[in-house]
């Protein structure tokens, strides 16, 4: 018969024998929280792919929980809150709509490492981490202008926060360069991840005569609906996307965490591990530009490598004045380049593009 | 802004397309709640629906198999629920929640090796010279097959609750269990056949998207559609015209929305976002007004044991 002292007595037990594990830390346990299902083909899938990378490095020291498809808000408070109390030393959260969830996890769990993705709100235990993807949007845009013929191009925004904004000012600045008549045509679908909207919005913008579609969205379905239509060219997100390569994918951004994700697990490891701020680009390899493919012409693709290369070495920073805002303000001066703060904390447009920013 | 941009026949075709997957699902889930059983797993039987359609098509190169597949995967898992909730008597919200988180799983474990493929095109059908005809052609003529096999399936629906003996005894079992057994129907037997009718369609409506609106496989991709089916059933309050109406308000406003930002219509985005969810809940609501009563069924969700 189970009374309530049986009950109180066995839970005390169970506590003594989880405080007995947690006192001998001999394997480290990483728990990583994913806004998409892991096989959505981008985002989130690279994430994974950098988890399975730190399991093959560590081996036994480690291990790794994931819970993939959880909703940016609330739901993602209790999957952190549950990952601590399961025993993980080490939580990267990987979307940037988990930002408040984690400071406010994290405060309740001092001993946890946190990691936030693309975030800009940091704690004693919480680190942010992201890549400049505006660096990988700078060729994208040398490439889209070259080659677009109808001069426009649209572009399938998900939600308006600096990450995204930096995108579309990176591209547009360099399309704008390479073609003076270059229009873009912005579509916020609200969403990172929802294959049929993304298609229809796509769709939507092939329709209206744009022949290249950048995408901000997780998933393939845009590619797929490019390849459709014919064509149109795409560029793959968050990860390489191969399979629509030559046409119509002709070149990528791929999210590479794996050595980020890896460094970090040492540092728990061996106890030096601290709060941190790190945006590393293509020089680090945090960013990796996809293969261009034989679609783009010999001498656009000589463009686009070289543009890599300076932007590697340093010789060439992607948003290098004199630029203007939206509104016609003076934003940099000849020869001014942007700073980290202004860039993280991007909310308005370059002279040029069309349609505001939600707010 | 540039409104010319916007070409009205592509885009009446076009919500065409996005409401089918919708009005699919709703109309099954239509025929189970008419028959009073709540299933809240559609997102699950469709997304099931749709890796087996997706498999069946690629391995087949038959489109047509893929959906007869998919009809057959989608009515399986609702057995599952009709076994769980008539036979065991297990309660029906917390079943149908189960069934979604299943059939995302199951989904997701099937389409391992089916990402990234292209599936086999499905064909529009050819009606000769009505395809010709301008704006009407494009707009009406020129779709594939499943857009009318889903309009013709709501007909059908319709007629067979209004007008026949069959569709009498679905709605006496839907609204009053008790009677409807003492007349001696047999109301397990009528129920399961109403569940597997609606996995069937939702399977169709999954498959739907990722052979014809996508099309290709990616994990998780009905992304809610099967909730919205869900919450169409109750605004259009179990009428089959009405769940039509608010598939293609839905969908058509999802489609005109982002034609709008396309082509850099000066409303705010949000408003143009949440206008699909805004406009389709106001104009069933709207229309539903002023009806005196419920018109939901009267046993829905409740649980029925031939011995009580």
């Amino acid at each position: 018969m189970i009374n309530r002292r049986t009950l109180l007595g066995a839970t005390a037990i169970l506590a003594t024998i989880a405080t007995g594990a947690f006192a001998q830390v001999d394997k480290v346990k990483v728990g990583f929280v994913y806004v998409g299902p892991v096989g959505d083909g981008g985002w989130t899938y690279y994430h994974d792919v950098a988890r399975k990378a730190v399991e093959e490095h560590f081996g036994d020291k480690v291990e790794t929980v994931f819970q993939e498809s959880v909703p940016e808000g609330a739901d993602s408070e209790r999957v952190m809150t549950q990952m601590a109390l399961s025993g993980a030393n080490l939580i990267f959260t990987t979307s940037f709509g988990y930002m408040d969830p984690t400071i406010n996890v994290a405060a309740k769990f001092p001993n946890v490492k946190f990691e936030h993705a693309t975030g800009y709100k940091t704690a004693e235990n919480v680190g942010v981490y992201s890549a400049r993807f505006y660096e990988g949007r700078a060729i994208q845009g040398h490439i889209a202008g070259r080659m677009t013929k109808t001069n426009k191009i649209g572009y399938i925004a998900s939600f308006p926060i600096p990450e995204v904004i930096r995108g579309i000012n990176s591209a547009y600045a360099h399309a704008k360069k390479a073609n003076p008549e270059v229009e873009f045509n912005v579509i916020w679908a609200y969403t990172w991840f929802d294959p049929a909207k993304e298609a229809d919005a796509a769709k939507a913008l092939i329709e209206q005569g744009n022949d290249v579609i950048l995408q901000h969205t997780d998933s393939t379905a845009p590619q797929a609906a490019a390849k459709a239509a014919g064509n149109v060219i795409t560029f793959g997100q968050a990860a390489d996307m191969a399979e629509y390569a030559p046409l119509p994918r002709v070149s990528s951004i791929i999210d590479d965490w794996a050595p980020y994700y890896i460094a970090r697990t040492q540092a728990v490891i061996d106890g030096t591990w601290k709060s941190d701020n790190t945006w590393d680009g293509i020089a680090k390899g945090m960013v990796v530009i996809g293969e261009i493919s034989d679609a783009v012409p010999a001498d656009v693709k000589e463009e686009a490598l070289a543009l890599k290369a300076s932007i590697v070495d340093g010789s060439y920073h992607p948003f290098t004045g004199p630029m203007k805002k939206q509104d016609g303000s003076d934003w940099l001066a000849d020869g001014e380049v942007a700073d980290d703060g202004t860039l993280a904390g991007m909310n308005f447009f370059i002279e040029g593009l069309t349609g505001e920013i939600p707010n | 802004m540039n409104l010319s941009a916007i070409d009205p026949v592509l885009l009446i075709a076009s919500l065409m397309v996005a409401a089918t997957p919708i009005i699919l699902a709703a109309i099954g889930e239509l025929v189970v709640e008419k028959s009073g059983v709540l299933n809240l797993g559609v997102e699950g039987m469709m997304i099931t629906g749709a890796i087996c359609g997706f498999g069946v098509a690629v391995e087949s190169g038959s489109p047509v198999l893929g959906f007869a597949l998919a009809a057959i995967g989608g009515a399986v898992l609702a057995m599952l629920f009709g076994l769980l909730t008539q036979v065991l008597l297990s309660n029906q919200v917390a079943t149908g929640l189960a069934l979604t988180l299943f059939g995302l799983g199951i989904s997701a474990l099937i389409g391992q090796s089916y990402r990234g493929i292209s599936p086999p095109a499905t064909t529009r059908l050819d009606m000769g010279p009505l395809s010709d005809l301008p704006v009407i052609g494009r707009i009406l003529f020129s779709h594939d097959w499943m857009v009318y096999f889903a309009l013709a399936l709501v007909a059908v629906v319709w007629a067979f609750l209004k007008f026949t003996r069959g569709g009498l005894i679905l709605r006496a079992v839907g609204e009053n269990h008790e009677a409807a057994h003492a007349l001696g129907y047999k109301v397990v037997r009528i129920r399961l056949m109403a569940i597997a009718f609606g996995g069937a369609c939702a399977g169709l409506g999954g498959a739907y998207i990722s052979l014809v609106r996508v099309p290709q496989w990616t994990d998780g991709m009905t992304a809610g559609a099967g909730w919205i089916a869900l919450a169409i059933v109750v605004f259009a309050s179990w009428r089959a015209g009405r769940v039509l109406l608010g598939a293609y308000l839905f969908g058509g406003i999802t489609v005109l929305q982002l034609n709008l930002q396309a082509a850099g219509v000066p409303v705010p985005v949000e408003v143009l976002s949440m206008s699909p969810y805004l406009i389709t809940i106001a104009v069933l609501v709207l229309m539903t007004s002023g009806r005196r009563g419920n018109s939901a069924p009267a046993m829905l969700g409740r649980l029925f044991h031939a011995s009580s």
